[in-house]
């Protein structure tokens, strides 16, 4: 697991150019976020949470379906799957590190919609522990669909078809979450939201490790 | 076999069409009883479980060569319709609060059980396609998928032509529309996903796998969309519903579960063709 771990943040810190890359895709999709909806500070400010997550998904469409890149070139995959490891654990660790790297560009999107927005906080821990478990639900089925889609043409497009109605409960309760901790929790709903997000991951975390020993078998 | 199969699946599909549509009818115009001492409860209970039985009947005989049964099942489900529509349109009386409008609830409410009946049949088939690796369930969750789209597509369009004179809009963001829309799209992309792979035995795994993955999240969508809003009408159970409304409605669910059955059975036959023509070229590519 720590050796599949450390190879995929290994093939990250190589290719760290993307990573910017994505950052850059995301703030600019905050910017147009911003034309769309027109110079008016307090609209700007009540959406920040909606745009911030949106541009978040947007970005995650990019790295998942770059994610096993490395791994379809010279038929890498076929060479990880002979090690006499469980497919679970290369799941895992690919898993594991597509939810570090978007969990990375979120955090550095926040800044980006504080400028923007003016959607300032002091609870910044309790906003990235909402990052962490949001981009969490994100990666969870975005990796299983990656491997899927990554081995077919025209990926690009069949990528977010699978897998943003899927997320639509993690997203909604991302959203939430984030706006409550922005613009202040007064009836404490919070929690729920919170509750809802972790239940999404437990469930996709496990079923997807169960399910993607299937989809990359030969 | 198979004919055997599918006889005993009519007889029950009878059953359950004389406990829970021809008693109601002869006790309502004819003022006749014809319970044959059955309480409402064991009748409703024949009704339900009896069609349920009769579909998984039907499916078993199910042999994908033979054209008559699935014509059979769709013809007879036309029929049920037009006594449905008959009914709901020209004999039922207009509801109290809600007035002619509420005369779409006749299709509106069957099509939305069978939608979801049609969906869980591709779940179940996807499980099974996972476990034995049969192309037959591989087929059937093809029939399913596609015919559980139609269906969500059809509930779609009818809750908005029922919502713009009821609830004034078009579409709301209430938890069973948003959950129908969001599993609208999850199975077109599931089939989608199956236009674009090749391998018979990798498309088959992998839209199991989507398919798995997408019912999964139906509760999950149907729960968060609705702490997060709620205007939608509290749903209609037979006790809510009284008599004169019972006879359009339960003849348009065996209509509709009919057709279903009719049309998955019909689609699974084409998928089950399609992958029968993709497999001898293979073999002889690893021949060569």
């Amino acid at each position: 697991m720590l050796v599949a771990l450390r190879k995929e943040f290994l093939l990250q810190w190589r290719s760290r150019a993307q990573l910017i890359a994505v950052f850059v895709f995301g703030a600019a999709a905050l910017l147009l976020f911003s034309f769309a909806i027109g110079p008016n500070a307090e609209a700007l400010r009540q959406f920040s949470a909606g745009f911030l997550w949106l541009g978040l998904l947007l970005s995650s469409t990019l790295t998942l379906a770059e994610s096993f890149h490395a791994e379809m070139e010279n038929r890498a995959l076929e060479g990880l799957l002979l090690l006499p490891v469980s497919p679970r654990i290369i799941y895992y660790g690919k898993a594991i590190a597509n939810w570090m790297q978007l969990s990375i560009i979120g955090i550095s999107l926040v800044p980006v919609m504080v400028v923007l927005y003016d959607a300032g906080t002091t609870r910044i821990l309790a906003l990235v522990g909402v990052i962490l478990l949001g981009t969490a639900g994100l990666s969870a089925p975005g990796t299983l669909y990656a491997a899927m889609t990554a081995q077919i043409r025209s990926k690009q497009t069949l990528l977010p078809l699978l897998l943003f109605p899927l997320i639509v409960p993690a997203l909604l309760a991302s959203v939430k979450a984030t706006s409550l901790v922005i613009l202040g929790d007064p009836m404490g709903e919070g929690r729920s939201w919170i509750t809802l997000l972790v239940a999404f991951d437990a469930i996709y975390w496990s079923l997807c490790g169960l399910l993607f020993g299937r989809v990359i078998d030969e | 076999m198979s004919r055997r199969l599918f006889l005993a699946g009519g007889v029950l599909f009878a059953l359950a069409c004389y406990c829970g549509l021809i008693v109601t009818f002869a006790d309502e115009y004819l003022h006749a009883d014809w319970s044959l001492g059955l309480p409402v409860v064991v009748r409703t209970l024949i009704a339900f479980l009896g069609a349920l039985a009769a579909m998984i009947l039907f499916f078993a005989a199910e042999k994908f060569e033979d054209l008559t049964q699935p014509r059979a099942l769709i013809i007879a489900g036309i029929l049920f319709m037009l006594v449905g529509s008959y009914f709901g349109l020209f004999v039922a009386p207009p509801e109290q609060y809600m007035g002619e409008t509420q005369r779409i609830m006749y299709v509106h409410v069957p099509t939305a059980w069978f939608a979801l009946m049609a969906l869980t049949l591709a779940f179940v088939s996807a499980i099974v396609f996972l476990l034995r690796g049969d192309f037959r369930w591989d087929a059937r969750l093809e029939g399913s998928i596609e015919v559980g789209i139609v269906l969500s597509f059809l509930l779609c369009c009818q809750g908005s032509i029922w919502a713009k004179p009821t609830w004034g809009v078009w579409w709301d963001w209430d938890p069973r529309l948003t959950t129908t829309a969001v599993l609208l799209f999850a199975f077109i992309g599931v089939l989608a996903l199956r236009r674009f792979v090749d391998d018979p035995l990798k498309r088959a795994i992998w839209s199991s796998v989507a398919t798995i993955i997408a019912y999964v999240d139906v509760p999950i969508v149907y729960f968060s969309v609705k702490w997060w809003n709620s205007l939608h009408q509290q749903q209609s159970a037979p006790s809510t519903v009284s008599k004169p409304f019972w006879i359009p409605l339960r003849a348009n669910a065996f209509g509709i579960l009919l057709l279903m059955t009719g049309f998955i059975m019909l689609r699974s036959r084409i998928a089950a063709l399609r992958v029968e023509n993709e497999r001898p070229p293979l073999i002889e590519e690893e021949a060569v």
